[in-house]
């Protein structure tokens, strides 16, 4: 890649004895949007809050447009927008002070950000909200509101941590459409996340995280591709009859999966399979055939699912 | 118009501050103009309380008090030392419980430094409001014993520097010790050693009066100089005990900011 934005080498953070991260290695380009994938404790909090140069890291090289966050930290923030996990909006304010005693933070002057906080307002979806303290707002608002104050300062690149962790599937589609069209604005955004719907709906490439370390890099697409079968046929026998069936049935897939509650079998035409299955005389209580998605890619790399 | 990237190139900021205090000012302004002003006006009210209880319930059994070789009059020599009681308030309640709620409840301290902003910008400023807020309960109550006749010379004025150096002081202290707490239990240690402070430094009374142990005890408190001070400045009584009282407000302001700025970043910088 010529001149990512973003270039992390060999980065490695140890707690005590424990090892966030373990000496993993990626880059972003620019307008490029960016995913980590994996389940909670992988290492992708720790990983953005290096990126994000409000965390020191103990070997590796980091590099965000050609600088080190740990040597030049406010140079690199004034570079980024910052979307954390946990909304914290200062909810003494209202939803335009917010976004202006932010903008502040920053040294923007206040002209600028005047102008700017109406743009904003439209952007998320809040201008009836305007001077209703940040309290009053429902979850998807105020993680709209979070995404917009980190956009005050026109960062080269968004940071965005578990966006829509915690939001009803309404709330999660708004903000989706809301990152898509920053996307498409060419902000570079860098996400993680552990739903593998939102990585393959908003990730150009993504590298699947586990333990702290990469196991895979790719695009959702290549990714699939690469590690899983076009479709996946899902069938469950009840708890106890699932494993019993299991070697008769590994025998006629690709390849499978045994779940506690159900059987995950590979393959390239899945209505095929489950004829063969019911030509067999085993009849599943419930079948389901669906596209292969990042999940399959996960279980296939860790042996585990992403969400436990 | 500038871009918060060429801000932060021309300031030259370091990795501690990024030059703009200020703006901590500015935020605490926005959210103190739309929140209650109750336990603003009761901080304020309470050395006034002090005052009229004491001084003219207390003063009229007790008369006149002698301190050095001078006597005066029993409500004329507790003003000063309330006077240096309010400043101390005023400087603690923002420095202590509203710095930790700020460290672990909102979380405000953390965003900020997510922006260009440094550790020591946050110290600055939060502790520059607390200094104003106990420099404004400090003047308040200058204007109610003025009003009452109480202030016996044009010195009084220096009472107002007087009280800046030492809110400046318990609020750069205050933060740097609630840097430390983590839970609400830990915080009432605060009250364990403020409020026998209060009531042993000498505002109600010289401290001459206590044996000999416990008077180097209080003098090696903070609010027995801040007392003495205010008091020195208010009788006009300029010895050189007053620089030393200055130089240990000094010194608490500087390691009060040292330490506050260090544990911020050992706390949301690592």
């Amino acid at each position: 890649m010529s001149n990512p934005l973003i270039s992390v080498r060999g980065l490695t953070k140890v707690f005590g004895d424990f090892t966030a991260v373990n000496g993993i290695d990626f880059d972003v380009a620019k307008g490029e949007s960016f995913g980590l994938l994996g389940p909670n404790g992988a290492g992708k909090s720790t990983t953005m809050r290096i990126l994000a140069a409000t965390s020191t890291r103990t070997s590796g090289t980091v590099e965000i447009l050609g600088k080190d966050p740990e040597q030049f930290g406010p140079l690199v923030r004034a570079h980024l927008g910052v979307v954390p996990q946990q909304d914290n909006l200062d909810n003494e304010l209202t939803v335009t002070e917010n976004l202006y005693i932010y903008g502040r933070y920053f040294g923007l002057s206040k002209k600028f950000i005047k102008n700017k906080i109406e743009e904003l307002l439209e952007f998320a979806q809040l201008e009836e909200k305007r001077d209703v303290k940040v309290e009053a707002l429902s979850g998807g608002m105020k993680r709209r509101l979070t995404i917009a104050r980190g956009l005050v300062s026109e960062p080269d690149i968004l940071l965005l941590d578990e966006p829509t962790t915690g939001l009803d599937p309404q709330a999660r589609h708004i903000l989706w459409d809301r990152l898509f069209r920053l996307k498409e604005q060419g902000v570079t955004l860098v996400l993680t996340t552990h739903f593998m719907d939102e990585a393959e709906q908003l990730c150009d490439r993504l590298v699947v995280m586990d333990k702290g370390s990469i196991m895979a890099e790719g695009s959702p697409a290549g990714l699939i591709k690469e590690y899983s079968s076009k479709e996946v046929l899902e069938v469950r026998f009840g708890s106890d009859r699932n494993k019993e069936v299991a070697p008769q049935l590994a025998q006629i897939c690709e390849r499978m999966e045994t779940l506690p509650d159900r059987l995950l079998m590979y393959t390239e035409d899945g209505e095929q399979l489950l004829e063969q299955i019911t030509a067999m005389k085993l009849h599943p209580t419930t079948s389901l055939v669906r596209r292969s998605s990042l999940e399959d890619v996960f279980l296939r790399l860790t042996g585990r699912t992403l969400i436990e | 118009m500038k871009t918060a990237v060429q801000i932060a190139e021309s300031r030259k900021s370091s990795a501690m501050f990024a030059g703009r205090p200020h703006v901590l000012l500015e935020r605490g302004w926005i959210a103190f103009r739309t929140s209650t002003w109750i336990p603003v006006v009761t901080g304020f009210i309470e050395p006034v309380l002090f005052l009229l209880a004491f001084g003219y319930g207390m003063g009229s059994l007790v008369g006149d008090v002698t301190t050095g070789n001078t006597t005066i009059d029993y409500t004329l020599f507790i003003a000063p030392g309330l006077l240096a009681n309010s400043a101390m308030n005023g400087a603690i309640y923002d420095s202590t419980w509203n710095v930790f709620w700020k460290l672990n409840e909102s979380k405000l301290y953390k965003t900020m430094l997510s922006t260009p902003l440094g550790p020591l910008d946050i110290a600055l400023g939060e502790i520059t409001w607390a200094l104003i807020r106990g420099l404004v309960y400090s003047l308040g109550f200058l204007t109610v014993v003025t009003a009452l006749g109480l202030t016996p010379s044009f010195w009084a004025i220096l009472a107002i520097p007087a009280a800046s150096l030492i809110a400046f002081g318990f609020a750069s202290f205050g933060m740097a010790i609630t840097s430390y707490f983590k839970t609400y239990q830990q915080m009432g240690f605060i009250n364990i050693v403020l409020l026998p402070m209060t009531l042993f430094s000498g505002s109600l009374y010289p401290i001459s009066v206590y044996p000999d142990w416990l008077e180097k005890i209080i003098m090696a408190l903070p609010l027995w100089h801040g007392i003495e001070l205010v008091r020195a400045f208010w009788f006009g009584n300029l010895t050189s005990g007053v620089f030393v009282h200055i130089a240990y407000f000094l010194v608490m302001i500087a390691v009060g900011l040292f330490v506050t700025s260090r544990r911020l970043r050992a706390l949301f910088l690592r």
